[in-house]
């Protein structure tokens, strides 16, 4: 049984084809890196495995289940924003309001609560980091931070969208190692997003490759190759490796590296925010 | 406030502020507005939608001048138009991004109507002053009853959706994704923040709502980073500012409203100081 499986999904947002029948499986405890240029569905992809977006055809499975909105089963970790409300307040406080945030009443942080919480923290090495205010602390390891949230709940699956943006080579690093170790020791499946296949070569079990409405799920040395990437893109692409690095280039530009610049653009016009990133008020 | 504590100290023996009723109905409302405001305005601040309140209380503006027009409490039009307002702006919640201008255009809108609705009630001048700057002295006890009343509603509502609010609030993708009904949620957050918003009207005024609405909230998230103690705290700066002013107002004869602005801004322009470490605020970059 796969711990995510598309079967000929189709996903069409505002007349835009984002997903052509796709299909592909995730097996349990595989380490998948996400990839492809902006626009071509990654988010788009995540959230429609969390139930959050209508298919115009087939189907998902988590865990041989059919998807379900605020399915248990699933660990996300949503793409970083700039602006963040909470920035004032501690890390633990943030990472808290996930638990047993989708319920009704007052907030209950009892001892398993607490526990649960703090053995997140411990996973990702941030149990130091949660005492102090998500301003104060470094953007990598914000990121291990909210990492720890999407482990709250035991999950299966884990979907971790750009954890890498807009970090440092040095921070990059850092997350990679840290997922592939709850990879390891939770033998967990997990989607990771990323603009850039390098910082994961080594990690990865196999890529997802999107592009031009279809997938591509393989090993590395059979997805990243000038045949498949074309067709993908939908122009002559070209794969450089450079000792045990891979550069994918259209024509004489870095598409990866392009990409890189773009983050905030993101499945094109397909907006999800929900108001209150882009204002700062809390802040004044 | 030492030196509110000695002019009391001194006073007090000639003229002792509790022995006038309306001062004791005007320190319980002023205290369950002020509670109830620092509460739900805080959240108003972590969701960054404290333009909302301010549109709302311009809203109930319209609804209580229609209510006087109408020989209706004008209590009872600010909750209910406000209510309404409330209501509508959640639902429409999604279009943010144009959210500042049709916020904006509905604020205008609303206090042209109530201009209207005042032009043909030209003997309600007075009203229109309590309303726009409040009046906490002339609090009755029936309205009293009203503002507890409502004050309970609102904070058992606020208790109820509270989760999911922090949680959304904090991380709303990830809410969504854990299955938050968003829109449930922040149209109900809006409509508990349209009865804080009538009953600090009350005390303050339509246009000032903002110093016990917003004041203590970002004060208080300045003054400590955890959540819960932020919310205590918001409620109980709120609290102080409003019975501060009604003090310093029976003292000095000056308005009950600005003297709550007064110390709303001072307390809130006191937590952007960097006080060597406890008040960061200005020090943290947004």
């Amino acid at each position: 049984m796969s711990a995510l499986s598309f079967d000929q999904v189709s996903i069409k947002l505002g007349g835009r084809t984002i997903l052509a029948a796709v299909s592909f499986a995730v097996e349990n405890g595989e380490f998948i890196g996400m990839l492809g240029a902006n626009g071509a569905g990654k988010t788009t992809l995540m959230r429609a495995a969390l139930g959050l977006v209508p298919l115009s055809g087939g189907a998902i499975r988590i865990l041989g289940q059919p998807t379900t909105r605020g399915n248990g089963a699933i660990g996300y970790m949503p793409q970083a924003r700039g602006s963040f409300v909470g920035t004032r307040l501690t890390g633990y406080d943030i990472v808290a309001s996930a638990a047993g945030g989708a319920g009704w009443g007052l907030p209950r942080l009892d001892a398993a609560t607490r526990r649960e919480i703090d053995w997140a923290l411990d996973m990702v090495g941030a149990r130091d980091l949660a005492r102090r205010s998500l301003g104060e602390i470094s953007g990598g390891e914000r990121q291990r931070l909210l990492l720890s949230q999407a482990l709250l709940g035991r999950p299966k699956l884990l979907l971790l969208d750009e954890p890498l943006i807009s970090l440092d080579p040095g921070h990059q690093k850092s997350v990679v190692e840290i997922v592939k170790r709850l990879r390891d020791e939770l033998k967990i499946a997990i989607i990771f997003s990323a603009h850039e296949l390098n910082p994961l070569i080594h990690a990865i079990d196999r890529v997802l490759y999107l592009g031009a409405g279809k997938a591509v799920l393989g090993a590395v040395d059979e997805v990243i190759t000038g045949a498949v990437l074309s067709r993908l893109y939908g122009t002559e692409i070209e794969v450089v490796r450079i000792r045990d690095r891979v550069f994918v280039m259209a024509g004489d530009i870095d598409v990866e590296r392009d990409a890189h610049r773009h983050d905030h653009d993101e499945d094109g016009g397909h907006h999800h925010d929900h108001g209150h990133h882009d204002h700062d008020d809390a802040h004044v | 406030m030492a030196v509110i504590i000695t002019t009391m100290a001194i006073t007090t023996t000639t003229t002792p502020m509790f022995d006038y009723d309306f001062m004791r109905t005007a320190f319980a409302a002023a205290g369950i507005v002020a509670v109830l405001s620092g509460i739900v305005g805080f959240f108003l601040v972590l969701r960054g939608q404290t333009f909302a309140g301010h549109a709302l209380s311009h809203v109930g503006f319209t609804g209580a001048t229609g209510a006087v027009l109408f020989g209706l409490p004008p209590l009872a039009g600010l909750v209910g138009f406000t209510l309404l307002a409330g209501f509508g702006m959640g639902l429409l919640g999604e279009k943010f991004s144009e959210r500042d201008v049709a916020i904006g255009m509905m604020l205008s809108l609303a206090l042209g109507l109530g201009l209207l609705f005042l032009h043909f009630f030209t003997s309600y001048a007075s009203q229109a002053a309590a309303l726009l700057f409040g009046n906490v002295l002339g609090v009755d006890n029936q309205a009293l009853l009203s503002l507890a009343i409502l004050a309970v509603i609102s904070l058992v509502a606020l208790g109820f959706i509270a989760r999911p609010l922090i949680f959304a609030s904090l991380q709303s993708e990830l809410a969504e994704a854990r299955g938050v009904p968003l829109r449930f949620v922040s149209t109900a957050f809006l409509m508990i923040v349209a009865i804080a918003v009538s009953e600090c009207a009350q005390i303050v005024g339509v246009l000032l709502v903002f110093t016990l609405m917003v004041g203590p909230a970002a004060a208080a998230l300045s003054f400590t980073r955890r959540l819960y103690a932020a919310v205590a705290l918001s409620a109980a700066l709120a609290l102080l500012e409003a019975w501060g002013g009604l003090t310093l107002a029976f003292y000095s004869d000056w308005p009950v409203s600005f003297w709550i602005t007064a110390l709303s801004g001072l307390v809130y322009f006191a937590s952007l100081v960097n006080w060597g470490g406890i008040g960061r605020g200005a020090a943290t970059p947004a």
